[in-house]
């Protein structure tokens, strides 16, 4: 194909030549059709004057390689036709969120997207302005002409007050519609970005000076700077019935009046590279990060011992959730399946927290539990929502503070001072440690002592002070428990 | 080997780092949370990148750059979320993008509550967005398969270049079961043939799902749909227990599957012959196990939380040839193994008429 169509290069002698940028197609493949050089915009658009001019800048930087466009939804989605890099197409409005997982996860790539006023200012403002916000390493190329495009004309945020369109066919009504949508105007309130320039490519003298933003811009990502935004105003004749003079007319003298042109931001000099780390995909860094241990040893279950369900429940920060993961941890230890399953969301919140652990021999099959084999009640809720859950012959095992209860018949219902055993072993917190070691000597759920010293250290790991104290106080309950409860 | 107690969101996370996913891109919801929180935990600890992203919809569009860039992604929702992510499912599936996406489903509609449900089945199985597309959709029953299911989607997600739903629920996410770590971790190589890398290699590629042509829009199509019925010959996955002698046989995924074979076990001791179908792929449905079942005298029962969406595809894959009850939940709550062990008894006094 190369030399199908000559490139126009600098004959010997000439002054000057402008030649196709190397990162812009000499034939449009992609495009198909019977005219494979021609583009597919109307007569006196912006978009192929811009796509020149994103090519130069890309040929001048040096940069072709590392380039992604992405296109939007609207006249130019079809920009993947005429650059020769790597393009994404995305939805409506979510170039810049596309932008940002590309970017993310290719640090080296100078990303740019390519997007009008309905994709970007309308459907996309959520997008467009977060990515700013976070100062995504990419370029943004927002053509502003003041109209949808690809769908007919239609009245666009940044359509002026009085303007004709399908959608507002007596002009754009303030009342009804607002106003136009200031989106250089908007991003320079934002900390992040590196560089933000309303240009024009009306006429020749404008579009040397977009030229020189859409470059500063794409240097920026050169550099891995971050985020910069070029708003160009351009001309939409066709939808806005115009002949060429009229739509340069209609841009200089309205559009840019309501949209000023110039430079709201240039933090170029002053920001350094933002250089992310590659991501590490080696096994050993991952059991690290996990804190993987390997050869620890599990008791081989005993095949006697079916299941035991138990549920604890109490006010949220009395621990319930943990001595459930403890309990389990133990399981675990003690070769038997576990689970542990919470009430989870508002309810925990200043309200009742429950759990449910379920031990058993066999696989598990739900793992709430409904009908306790022990019930850990901390608080007086917990014991009026579950006791009558409680069958006859199971434990129900309560706080000593809950005073005036009756327990229901049959179950066999222990009263336990845990605030007292903590408090006098150290940690009024600790109730819930003081229970683990009363459920440790009714032997309901078959595992040893050293289990759940084992699941105490474990659930204490990255406090080891607590360790200690903990497995005092679980003796200590343990101790009341034998003494007390036969 | 290494056990570990997690929640069966943490177990997302591990399964997707050793399958060598390093890229993240989530938005808060319960009871989906604990993967975005493990997510923003363990990722920046490896080198991996993770956002917290503005909305749902822009966290499926991150997703959908990354994966253009031919990196391995993972996002998570569920049921709200999961709806305003279904645009770019859609563009996912359109433009055949790998990605594994999590649904913890919780129960609806509108904002529902954030209790356990199933009822996101359509909407994952038959595709919520637009277009004629399927996602590969699969279905863990245990912690350890929210892991090794999250592992082995990588793979199918880049086998096939389609998108894969875990479809998981409230209670696999929030419950804590021991783990045994992935054995191997994957450090992936990006297949230059089809990524924008931003690189020379990848630098003629193109991302895209649009054909102005409606015969290359209709070809483009066709070719999904060859790989779908390539996925559906190939892919099937599912767990069959005590059904060979089943007269009675229950049909489950998920959490219910547990609950399921649980009742399972009870209707043994009660003599009553009871088996369990449970598929662990949806899409692609395990039709033809199920309708070798069918071939026998058998009465099934769907035993899910939602309102029977599930049971409408065991109907289809078995030609409506056998009765098919159904027991459910709604609304939040569990199904216990009681209402399950009632819809037996029951159907079993009526088989013996």
């Amino acid at each position: 194909m190369a030399g199908e169509i000559q490139k126009k290069c600098s004959a010997p002698g000439s002054e000057k030549v402008y030649k196709r940028p190397d990162s812009m197609n000499e034939i449009y493949l992609r495009k198909g059709g019977a005219a494979p050089t021609a583009t597919h915009y109307c007569s006196g658009c912006g978009h192929g004057i811009i796509h020149k001019l994103i090519g130069e800048a890309i040929d001048d930087l040096g940069i072709q390689d590392r380039c992604v466009l992405i296109s939007p939804v609207g006249c130019a989605v079809f920009a993947y036709y005429y650059f020769d890099i790597g393009n994404v197409q995305a939805a409506h409005g979510r170039a810049p969120a596309v932008g940002t997982g590309i970017s993310r996860a290719r640090d080296n790539a100078v990303v740019m997207s390519y997007q009008g006023d309905g994709d970007l200012a309308s459907i996309g403002l959520n997008e467009t302005i977060q990515a700013a916000n976070r100062g995504e390493k990419m370029c943004v190329f927002f053509v502003n002409n003041t109209i949808y495009g690809m769908t007919g004309g239609q009245m666009a945020p940044t359509t002026l007050v009085g303007e004709i369109t399908t959608t507002c066919q007596e002009g754009r009504n303030s009342d009804y519609t607002g106003f136009p949508l200031h989106m250089c105007e908007i991003l320079s309130n934002l900390t992040a970005p590196v560089f933000i320039e309303r240009v024009s490519v009306s006429d020749i003298k404008h579009i040397r000076k977009a030229k020189i933003a859409i470059k500063k811009a794409l240097e920026v990502q050169r550099d891995g700077k971050g985020y910069a935004f070029v708003e160009i105003l351009a001309g939409c004749p066709n939808n806005l019935r115009q002949d060429s003079k009229e739509s340069i007319d209609f841009i200089n003298n309205e559009v840019e009046k309501e949209f000023p042109l110039g430079n709201f931001r240039d933090r170029i000099a002053d920001t350094t590279p933002l250089i992310r780390p590659d991501s590490d995909f080696s096994k050993a860094k991952l059991d690290e990060v996990f804190g993987i241990v390997e050869s620890v040893e599990y008791a081989t279950p005993d095949p006697d011992f079916k299941k035991c369900l138990v549920k604890i429940a109490g006010f949220g920060g009395q621990g319930v959730l943990s001595m459930g993961t403890i309990l389990a941890q133990a399981g675990i230890y003690g070769g038997k399946n576990v689970s542990w399953y919470p009430s989870y969301g508002p309810e925990q919140r200043g309200g009742t927290a429950n759990c449910s652990v379920v031990l058993s021999a066999r696989p598990i099959g739900s793992p709430v539990v409904y009908t306790p084999d022990i019930l850990v009640a901390l608080n007086r809720p917990s014991l009026e929502k579950f006791d009558k859950d409680v069958g006859p012959g199971s434990y129900l095992i309560y706080d000593s503070s809950v005073d005036n209860y009756t327990p229901p018949a049959g179950v066999k219902a222990y009263c336990v001072p845990a605030v007292d055993i903590a408090m006098k072993s150290g940690s009024a917190k600790a109730v819930n440690t003081v229970m683990l070691g009363v459920i440790l000597s009714l032997g309901q759920v078959d595992l040893t002592e050293k289990e759940f010293e084992k699941a105490i250290a474990e659930s204490f790991a990255d406090r080891p002070k607590l360790i200690e104290l903990n497995l005092q106080i679980l003796k200590a309950g343990y101790e009341w428990a034998k003494e007390n409860l036969k | 080997m290494s056990v570990r107690l997690v929640k069966g969101n943490t177990a997302v996370i591990i399964g997707a780092m050793y399958a060598g996913c390093d890229c993240y891109f989530g938005y808060p919801i319960t009871p989906a949370n604990e993967i975005l929180h493990e997510a923003s935990h363990y990722f920046p600890k490896v080198g991996r990148k993770m956002v917290q992203a503005e909305s749902e919809e822009a966290a499926i569009n991150m997703v959908y750059g990354a994966a253009a860039a031919g990196h391995r992604v993972l996002t998570a929702s569920a049921g709200p979320g999961m709806s305003l992510k279904q645009e770019g499912l859609s563009y996912l599936a359109g433009a055949e993008l790998p990605a594994v996406i999590v649904d913890i489903q919780r129960a609806g509609p509108g904002l529902g509550n954030i209790g356990p449900e199933q009822a996101d089945y359509n909407q994952a199985v038959k595709s919520g967005g637009h277009g004629n597309y399927k996602c590969i959709v699969l279905a863990p029953n245990s912690v350890q398969e929210m892991c090794d299911l999250t592992y082995k989607g990588f793979d199918l997600a880049f086998k096939y270049r389609n998108p894969v739903i875990i479809l998981s629920d409230g209670v696999l996410g929030q419950m804590m079961e021991p783990v045994v770590f992935p054995k191997e971790a994957i450090a992936p190589v990006i297949d230059t043939t089809w990524a924008v890398s931003g690189n020379t290699e990848t630098k003629k590629n193109l991302i895209s799902s649009i054909f102005l042509d409606f015969a290359q829009q209709e070809a483009f199509n066709e070719k999904l749909q060859k790989k779908y019925r390539e996925i559906s010959d190939k892919e099937p996955l599912f767990e069959e227990y005590m059904t060979d002698d089943a007269d009675i046989v229950l049909v489950s995924y998920g959490i219910s599957s547990r609950i399921s074979k649980s009742a399972v076990d009870e209707a043994r001791k009660e003599g009553l012959k009871v088996g369990l179908f449970r598929p662990i792929t949806l899409f692609p449905f395990p039709e033809k196990e199920i309708q070798k079942i069918a071939e026998r005298d058998v009465t099934f029962i769907a035993v899910e939380m939602s309102a029977g969406q599930m049971r409408d595809d065991i109907m289809l894959a078995i030609r409506c040839k056998r009765p098919v009850d159904l027991v459910n939940r709604l609304g939040g709550n569990v199904i216990e193994t009681t209402k399950v062990m009632a819809k037996i008894r029951d159907i079993a006094n009526n088989r013996k008429v």
